[in-house]
């Protein structure tokens, strides 16, 4: 058993000045500069940047596991006095596990394939401390109680790949906590999880801490998270902490021009497409080796003074009046905090006009053909999938249709009907009057082929590596028939790469020379080379930083204003939801639970799923309070899905064995807003908004 | 917005590219030895005509140990075999031989493998089992059983040859394209291209294989040195190519029962196909480490 | 499996005894005449439609009657399963070497990515399986016989069998195989290696070697027992060139000389037992893989 306090007075973790970088072939990568952090006995700090801001880095560090061509070139990381870069081998070893442990970002990748989950428990005590295996396996049977996991002693006996995410991450949590550490590192646990399972994690992360009394380091890029989970927090930019405190007082008086850009980039309850666009950090994030002098974030500043701010080493002040608030700036005191909104712009709201899209009762299922001698005897040879149940809504000329849900609820599928890949099984789906449910996309005509298209969601595998920018580009123009004559074409690719804000010589360029953002912006651009109708939008920006969120978001926005392109954004990102939509659509496994406009299903009537959606959402405003429901066992399998109602299996407002037996009525509350569900439409008008706005902060741009 | 003329600068020429990719195998020493190595070989097979001191066949002084003179003071450098012919010269000719018939032999199994490795990864289905039916059925003949059937039924030629190595290399061809064709058909782009409506022919070809030449190139490489061993054996067993024209595996058959007072006969012909063939390999793992690191 | 095994004998069948006139040639010697031929055939059902003809000769298969052997004059199956045995010894004896000698190596290598240690061991088995067979059949010759008369030049077995004989066949056969199962280990280990549950296994606090042992090997060995097996397949069929080089009396230089002597039962024999060994030890592999690999056992 580790000690965990007792008998230790001073500080768990204090990190000095701490510089760690990377020496490569190209020479050395600073990934962390002056970095410093002093974590007591039960705090729990939140690291939060965009990516290469060298986070999980400093996570890498405490543990001492920073490859073998990664060094600490300055400062020092000292856990309970002792200097963890001083430690022999075997000491260290001491550690991890042990004092210092560790949850990961993706739990599958994280657990031995071949080894049982039980095996890989108990490997932890009973390498640190000297018991038996029968007490081994008990404690690993009741820290598994702890972190909620039911059936345990099925759990003990599986593989990994026999439990689901979300288990498979309690499962490491568990592993970490089981010699009671003092300290533990979370890098992004929740990332690789869907939002109603993540809502569990973080509530059972938060029992241990106050449980356990345990500190915590928590990596984030998603500032709600934070919120949620710590008391305190350091925003991090390209190696350095930018600014630091206690997680009030940096979101309510944030000090940093940075952390300013963050929060204006990400969409909050109170920000609108058109009174209160996101606004993204213009510029780029620097290449570690092409830092600028003096502030690294100077650049891309609104505030940026040249002489004062390209200078030396910023050094991290404290903010006045406010204890352990700090931030590396030099004229953060110069800056009027309530006057300065970043791009205060707004745009108009465009009217939508005439139906576009028109989905009735459509139907995918999938056949699964099982050859083997088992199904044969049963007589279930072909089993359906059932991926879209009954799917009806409609979509107008320059609407935005969100469509939401988590993994398994069937918007994939949806959108490889709609494209073509995949044929309806059943049902209609009309587009600019055609019924194209049974027209695969080689017996449609290049223009309704043009006509809709789409963005895909992972930006490095958008678009082919062997091939120009500009030589994709003009396949698609060629394709869809706009243009045939070579220097016709040629100005329009160039006229795409202006739409999407890219320099024209992007189109010698090859993909890999393209950042994230901008490969995305050439989805995009490829998209609309059609003129098109319709887009698809799966995902788009849901790989990409934050900040760069922002850009590609509003780009998408500008574009179908301009165009009265109809917009079908697929994402499980509510707060972009709520943003960008007019309506919204909910599926769960395969049916629509709940459709409307966006205010309408953000506020009661709920459907139970949207309620629990909603709740589960971090959000990153301090004046939100928001209802806590923490839904109960895992997504069933698309393949078996629960009779009755698909939910009935979660719901925390099941009524009775209705629920099991029927499938629920499509009930209307207002024209237009239909949720799916057997609670009468007037209890369910009752229920109190998931999302309640509280006092008002004087420098947040005014919530709504 | 001013409509600019659009000045699109040349594509660089292919010829630039790849000289470029070979400047790239600078960084891997094991990839420059094997280059040099092949580099060197294919020099000799070039040039055989010019540099051999002798006519490969003619039968001048038997047994000569290596640095003797000849009867008009021409040297034999690495000394006759048991009938007198120059065992250099017999070597720098087996040279072009090998490097004509082992780059062409694997062509001709890539331009079967290829296709069918792309039909099956891409269409998949019916497709896919039947071809790979067909690739286990042949792939479970052990290669050279096959390759000794095949050719002690149909008979010696260079024809019958690179007929038999094809048939034999296709199938393990196939399979590794079918297994990276499988890999990348799952990218968005190939997604973006069926959306667009593109045909599967054009998407195999011109969407997934520029994709998959990082490890097809390295399999070249070492399926020609492979095939240059499979030549080498076909060689020894006495299936290959019918004497008296120089090739490496016959002549260290035939010269083997005598290496014991004679061991120069055989000795070089070995050290040349192993050095041929090394080079190949060490060539392969060059550019992978290589193209590992881009 | 099953299928394989048909659709291949009925290749062979097809090839190889198609036209019963070519067969009665091979058997009886081209100087008969076409009575005598047509005797012979008439004697031995070649007159009987094709598929009779096949299912006859697939079923005499199944009972282990394959033919009388032209040359050698006796039942195939007096000769063919003696050498089968004694290419057995040779494969066991080699597998005995290479197994232990390239897991261990490969294991060390992949370990240490990019060390001297892997850097020696990687060129080392590229050279190795760089030189032919008949190549290094000649050097180990070269050296062990005529300079250090260590060993004998052949391996006959003229006097029952010999130990010292197999020596240098078996040399031969290590030194050209270990390196690619070597390869094929440290691909699979440096790969294990680069895993985030090896990670999280030295995060937890365990000793290296128990990180090695017990995480990283039971799942850096599944490929490479795959490769051994297909390993065996090629012992058994593909030594031809070391048989004949020595003179060892195994079935690779048993198909060799039955090809060269145009022996059609005894070639159809051997090709049927090669092509049941690739294709057993294929499903053996197959099946091995699937157990070894707890993803596919329990999905």
């Amino acid at each position: 058993m580790s000690t965990n306090g007792k008998g230790y007075d001073g500080p768990i973790l204090e990190c000095k000045n701490l510089s760690i970088s990377y020496f490569t072939r190209a020479g050395e990568i600073p990934a962390v500069v002056d970095f410093s952090l002093t974590l007591h006995q039960g705090d729990s700090v939140g690291l939060v940047g965009e990516s290469g801001c060298g986070k999980s880095t400093v996570a890498m560090a405490i543990m001492q596991y920073m490859g073998h061509n990664g060094g600490i070139v300055g400062g020092s990381i000292i856990y309970k006095g002792q200097d963890l870069a001083a430690l022999s081998e075997e000491e260290l070893r001491h550690l991890r596990g042990n004092e210092i442990a560790m949850v990961y970002q993706e739990p599958m990748a994280s657990l031995n394939p071949s080894m049982t989950l039980g095996r890989q428990l108990m490997e932890v005590p009973l390498c640190h401390e000297q018991i038996t295996e029968e007490e081994a396996y008990k404690r690993a049977v009741q820290v598994l109680g702890d972190v909620h996991l039911p059936d345990p002693e099925r759990v003990m006996n599986s593989y990994p790949h026999q439990v689901s995410g979300g288990q498979q991450q309690r499962v490491v949590i568990a592993m970490a906590l089981l010699s009671n550490p003092s300290l533990l590192l979370l890098d992004e646990p929740t990332t690789a999880l869907d939002v109603t399972v993540q809502a569990g994690i973080i509530e059972l992360i938060a029992e241990i801490a106050e449980k356990f009394n345990t500190s915590m380091i928590y990596i984030s890029h998603n500032l709600g998270l934070i919120l949620e989970t710590c008391d305190r927090i350091n925003v991090m930019y390209s190696g350095q902490v930018v600014e630091e405190g206690t997680v009030e007082e940096v979101f309510d008086h944030m000090r940093h021009p940075y952390t300013k850009g963050l929060f204006s980039a990400i969409p909050l309850p109170g920000a609108d497409k058109t009174a209160h666009p996101l606004v993204a950090i213009r510029g780029q994030l620097p290449l570690p080796h092409e830092r600028p002098a003096g502030c690294y974030f100077g650049p891309r500043c609104d505030h940026f003074q040249a002489g004062a701010c390209d200078q030396g080493l910023i050094e991290i002040s404290p903010v006045s009046g406010e204890a352990g608030h700090a931030v590396r700036c030099r004229r953060w005191s110069d800056i009027d905090w309530t006057a300065y909104r970043p791009g205060d712009v707004s745009a108009e709201a465009i009217a939508p006009g005439a139906e576009v899209l028109a989905i009735n009762k459509m139907r995918k299922y999938y056949e699964l053909h099982d050859n083997s001698i088992a199904a044969w005897v049963k007589g279930n040879r072909v089993r359906y999938v059932k991926a879209n149940e009954s799917i009806s809504f409609t979509a107008r000329e320059s609407q935005t249709v969100a469509i939401v849900g988590e993994s398994g609820c069937g918007k994939s599928t949806f959108a490889k009907v709609l494209m073509g890949l995949e044929t309806a099984t059943d049902g209609q789906v009309i587009f600019q009057g055609e019924d194209v449910s049974n027209f695969p996309v080689q017996k449609r005509t290049p223009k309704q082929v043009g006509s809709v298209q789409m963005v895909f969601q992972n930006p490095f595998d958008t678009l082919n590596p062997s091939h120009s920018v500009g030589a994709q580009l003009a396949r698609v123009i060629k394709k869809f028939g706009i243009e045939s004559d070579k220097d016709k074409i040629e100005q329009r690719v160039m006229q795409l790469l202006d739409l999407v804000k890219l320099p024209r010589d992007f189109a010698r360029r090859r993909p890999r020379q393209l950042s994230g953002g901008q490969k995305q912006r050439v989805g995009i651009a490829r998209a609309f080379a059609g003129n098109p109708a319709m887009v698809v939008a799966d995902e788009p920006v849901s790989a990409l930083d934050v900040s760069v969120q922002a850009a590609v978001t509003d780009l998408l926005m500008d574009i179908q204003r301009n165009y009265r392109t109809t917009l079908l954004f697929i994402s499980h990102d509510l707060s972009l939801v709520r943003y960008l939509a007019d309506r919204v659509v909910v599926m769960y496994l395969g049916n629509i639970v709940e459709q409307g406009t966006t205010d309408e299903v953000f506020s009661p009537p709920y459907h139970p799923y949207t309620e629990a959606l909603l709740s589960a959402v971090p959000v990153a405003d301090t004046s939100i309070e928001k209802k806590r429901i923490i839904l109960e066992g895992n997504l069933p399998s698309v393949m078996n899905p629960p009779k009755g109602c698909p939910f009935n299996t979660r719901c925390q407002r099941k009524v009775g064995s209705i629920c099991e037996t029927e499938v629920p009525p499509m009930v209307e509350d207002k024209e237009g807003h239909i949720i799916a569900c057997h609670i009468p439409i007037e209890e369910l008008r009752q229920v109190e908004p998931v999302i309640k706005m509280q006092k008002d902060k004087e420098d947040q741009p005014a919530a709504e | 917005m001013t409509e600019q003329t659009i000045e699109l600068p040349r594509r660089e020429s292919s010829l630039l590219r790849a000289i470029k990719s070979v400047a790239l195998l600078r960084e891997s020493v094991v990839g420059m030895v094997g280059l040099g190595i092949v580099v060197f070989w294919v020099f000799i097979a070039l040039f055989a005509d010019l540099i051999a001191p002798f006519p490969p066949n003619a039968t001048i002084m038997p047994l000569a140990s290596p640095g003797m003179a000849g009867p008009d003071g021409a040297v034999f450098w690495l000394g006759t075999d048991h009938i007198g012919r120059d065992i250099l010269s017999r070597i720098m000719f087996g040279a072009q031989q090998v490097l004509i018939f082992a780059p062409l032999a694997t062509l001709c199994a890539y331009t079967v493998g290829i296709p069918m490795g792309l039909a099956a990864g891409y269409v998949g289905g019916m497709t896919d089992e039947v071809l790979s039916f067909i690739a286990n059925v042949i792939l479970s003949f052990p290669v050279l059983v096959l390759y000794v059937i095949i050719i002690a039924t149909i008979g010696a030629s260079a024809v019958n040859i690179l007929i038999a190595v094809t048939f034999a290399s296709a199938p393990g061809i196939m399979r590794i394209v079918r297994g990276l064709v499988l890999d990348l058909r799952s990218r968005e782009y190939v997604a973006a291209a069926e959306t667009r409506g593109e045909g599967p022919w054009r998407i195999m070809v011109l969407e997934i294989l520029p994709n998959a030449r990082g490890p097809l190139i390295v399999d070249i490489c070492l399926r020609v040195g492979y095939v240059i061993i499979t030549i080498g054996v076909l060689g020894f067993l006495g299936l290959g190519l019918p004497p008296p024209d120089p090739d490496w595996g016959g002549m260290i058959n035939e010269t083997r029962q005598m290496a014991m007072t004679f061991p120069h006969m055989a000795l070089f012909p070995c050290i040349a196909i192993s050095s041929l063939v090394l080079g190949f390999n060490l060539l392969a793992d060059g550019l992978r480490e290589v193209s590992l690191r881009d | 499996m099953v299928l394989t095994m048909l659709v291949v004998s009925l290749l062979l069948f097809l090839l190889l005894e198609i036209s019963p006139g070519n067969v009665a040639v091979k058997v009886l010697g081209p100087y008969t005449s076409e009575e005598q031929r047509n005797l012979w055939l008439e004697a031995h059902g070649y007159f009987d439609p094709i598929y009779v003809r096949y299912f006859r000769w697939l079923g005499n298969f199944a009972i282990g009657d394959f033919g009388e052997s032209i040359r050698f004059k006796v039942p195939v199956s007096e000769v063919l399963w003696p050498r089968l045995a004694n290419t057995g010894i040779l494969a066991l004896a080699t597998l005995g070497t290479v197994v232990p000698l390239s897991l261990g190596l490969g294991v060390l290598a992949g370990m240490r990515e990019g060390s001297k240690l892997d850097r020696t061991i990687s060129v080392g088995s590229i050279i190795t399986t760089s030189v032919p067979e008949f190549a290094s059949a000649v050097l180990l010759s070269a050296v062990f016989v005529f300079y250090l008369d260590l060993l004998p030049g052949t391996s006959g077995m003229s006097d029952g069998f010999d130990l010292v004989q197999l020596a240098l066949p078996v040399m031969v056969l290590v030194l050209y195989d270990f390196g690619y199962v070597t390869r094929m280990t440290r691909a699979s280990m440096a790969e294990v290696m680069m895993t985030h549950y090896i990670r999280t296994a030295v995060l937890k606090g365990l000793p290296y070697k128990v990180v090695i042992m017990r995480h990283a090997l039971r799942n850096a060995l599944i490929a490479p027992f795959t490769v051994i097996m297909l390993q065996i397949n090629w012992l058994l069929s593909g030594v031809i060139v070391v048989e004949y080089y020595f003179a060892y009396k195994g079935f690779g230089a048993l198909l060799l000389e039955a090809s060269l002597n145009q022996d059609i039962f005894l070639i159809e024999a051997c090709a049927m037992v090669a092509v049941f060994v690739a294709v057993a030890t294929q499903t053996i592999a197959d099946v091995g893989y699937t157990y070894l690999n707890p993803r596919i056992r329990f999905s």
